[in-house]
């Protein structure tokens, strides 16, 4: 079975037709060939797979591509403007917050959801926040300093 | 690719179109958040013909006030019934396990319906099709034996949602919609003590919503879980607390678990409390009542004598907290 869905994927608007049992993570990687987003478990224990949906985070894992129909997606690949890296990219490089970068772009993304509802986090804040998201190398510390560089940069 | 089994997806707007689509698809299952649903899917426990997607429907995605209490439609986020304002002022337990449930992503789309309506757990289910075929399944899904309690026939996977025991404290009921009828009863009328069977839902039905009502709004109340990490993981043990007094006695002293038994549970016998005063002595007597009733198995990586221990120290814990003793 399959089913016609109209959505956005990182502002572009796209039309597609897409089998029913298709994950967003799938549609994501096979479809449209974004490979940013990663698949780190088999469901929903490690947030690499985390975009914004809606401007929410959401793991792509977990949810159905026809359940996007209508909705504006974002994922890593959708932060640089003309090869400009974001703030809280530039974070992530800067206080290098990624080692093996496996879970990065779930960090990056659970990160920018904090940042858009709360441009000044406290460290507390960013720890709720990203608290859906495991890391196997960083012990999280650089991850935070990643993300209160990002809120930084946004200040000035 | 991650491509889940075959189904048809359907995303009715409307509950009786819900009700409808469910009575015309044989092996149809509802699907909220997905939360626990897809994760099951893509480790072959649930292989459902269509899924009906129950996220398209308005009236099941608000909390309002009603004459007789508060009205939490069952696809309400965990973040949203988190942060409302009059839930954490009125019912605060209820507030409390929200927050508590996984992680800030999960809240942010798993539902309550999904929360109340959540499959039992047990460290030989939650695993992989590979690793479930390589000990030979198990009793619920595919198996002849339980490895649990190898003698028996019964299953005893833990119920681990953490809404459940608050909205229970608070005398919650829950408003049920199937394709003949509408029903309204007890949250607690809901759970069954069998983990292959743990919920009184029939055929078809659809939890609509969870009312809390005025009767207990304002008394203080409470939620507390253990769990391995402090954030992501299920409670190996969970409690919530709703105390009142008057005149230096307990008035009302109700208590509920979850993660112990396949079913939550409202502890027997604590009104035998009613007009003592909190203290010590009392408190032992509490935490002893309350890890009798706790019968936890060995159905996570945590043994069950510290899951009943836990529970008794939870209930010393938050009821001291209630009375303001600590
Ligand atoms: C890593 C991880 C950690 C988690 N930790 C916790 C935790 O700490 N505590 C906890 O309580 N939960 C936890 N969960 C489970 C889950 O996220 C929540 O319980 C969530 O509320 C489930 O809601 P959902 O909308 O995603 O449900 P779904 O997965 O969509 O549905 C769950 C079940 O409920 C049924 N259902 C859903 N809505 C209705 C309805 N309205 N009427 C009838 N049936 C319905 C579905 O058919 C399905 O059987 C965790 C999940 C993951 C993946
Ligand atoms: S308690 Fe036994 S039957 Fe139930 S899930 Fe665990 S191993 Fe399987
Ligand atoms: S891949 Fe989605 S949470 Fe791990
Ligand atoms: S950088 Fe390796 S998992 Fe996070």
């Amino acid at each position: 079975m399959t089913t016609p869905i109209n959505l956005t994927v990182n502002g572009r608007r796209r039309q597609d037709m897409v089998p029913d049992n298709m994950l967003l993570v799938d549609y994501l990687r096979e479809t449209i060939g974004l490979t940013g987003t990663k698949i780190g478990c088999d469901g929903g224990e490690c947030g690499a797979c985390t975009v914004l949906v809606a401007g929410d985070p959401r793991h792509a894992c977990l949810t159905l591509a026809v359940g996007c129909d209508g909705l504006d997606v974002e994922t890593v690949e959708g932060l640089t403007t003309s090869g400009r890296l974001s703030a809280i990219q530039r974070g992530f490089h800067e206080k290098l917050g990624a080692q093996c970068g496996f879970c990065t772009p779930g960090m990056i993304m659970a990160a920018e959801g904090l940042l858009r509802r709360n441009a000044s986090p406290s460290e507390q804040d960013i720890r709720a926040a990203m608290a859906s998201n495991i890391c196997r190398c960083t012990g999280y510390v650089k991850i935070i300093e990643s993300v209160q560089f990002a809120a930084k940069a946004l200040a000035k | 690719m991650e491509y889940l089994p075959k189904f048809q997806l359907f995303r009715p707007l409307s509950v009786e179109q819900a009700a409808a689509l469910y009575a015309e698809n044989d092996g149809a299952r509802f699907l909220a958040g997905g939360t626990d649903m897809i994760v099951n899917m893509r480790r072959g426990i649930e292989t459902p013909a269509a899924l009906i997607d129950l996220s398209q429907i308005p009236e099941l995605g608000d909390i309002h006030e009603e004459n007789d209490g508060m009205r939490i439609g069952a696809a309400v986020t965990l973040e949203q019934l988190a942060a409302h304002a009059a839930i954490a002022r009125d019912y605060p337990a209820v507030a409390e396990a929200a927050a508590a449930i996984a992680g800030p992503t999960h809240r942010a789309y798993g539902t309550v319906g999904g929360n109340l309506c959540l499959d039992t757990r047990c460290i030989f289910y939650n695993q992989s099709e590979w690793w479930r075929s390589s000990n030979a399944y198990c009793l619920k899904h595919r198996g002849e034996i339980c490895h649990v309690a190898p003698g028996g026939q019964a299953c005893f996977a833990a119920y681990s949602g953490d809404l459940a025991p608050a909205l229970l404290v608070h005398d919650a009921r829950i408003e049920l919609i199937g394709p003949e009828r509408r029903r309204d009863i007890p949250l607690g009328d809901f759970f069954r003590d069998d983990g292959m069977d743990h919920l009184a839902i029939e055929k078809g039905e659809i939890l609509a919503s969870v009312m809390l009502p005025k009767a207990s709004a304002g008394a203080p109340s409470a939620y507390a879980k253990s769990r391995i990490r402090g954030a992501i993981d299920f409670p190996v043990a969970g409690l919530a607390a709703l105390l009142t007094l008057r005149g230096g006695g307990i008035e009302k002293l109700r208590i509920a678990l979850t993660a112990v038994n396949p079913r939550p549970l409202v502890v027997d016998g604590t009104d035998a409390f009613n007009g003592a005063e909190v203290n010590d002595n009392m408190l032992d007597k509490l935490a002893e009542l309350a890890s009798s009733q706790a019968k936890p198995m060995t159905t996570t990586t945590v043994s069950p004598w510290y899951r009943r221990r836990v529970i008794g120290a939870l209930a010393r814990r938050l009821v001291a907290r209630l009375a303001e003793i600590e």
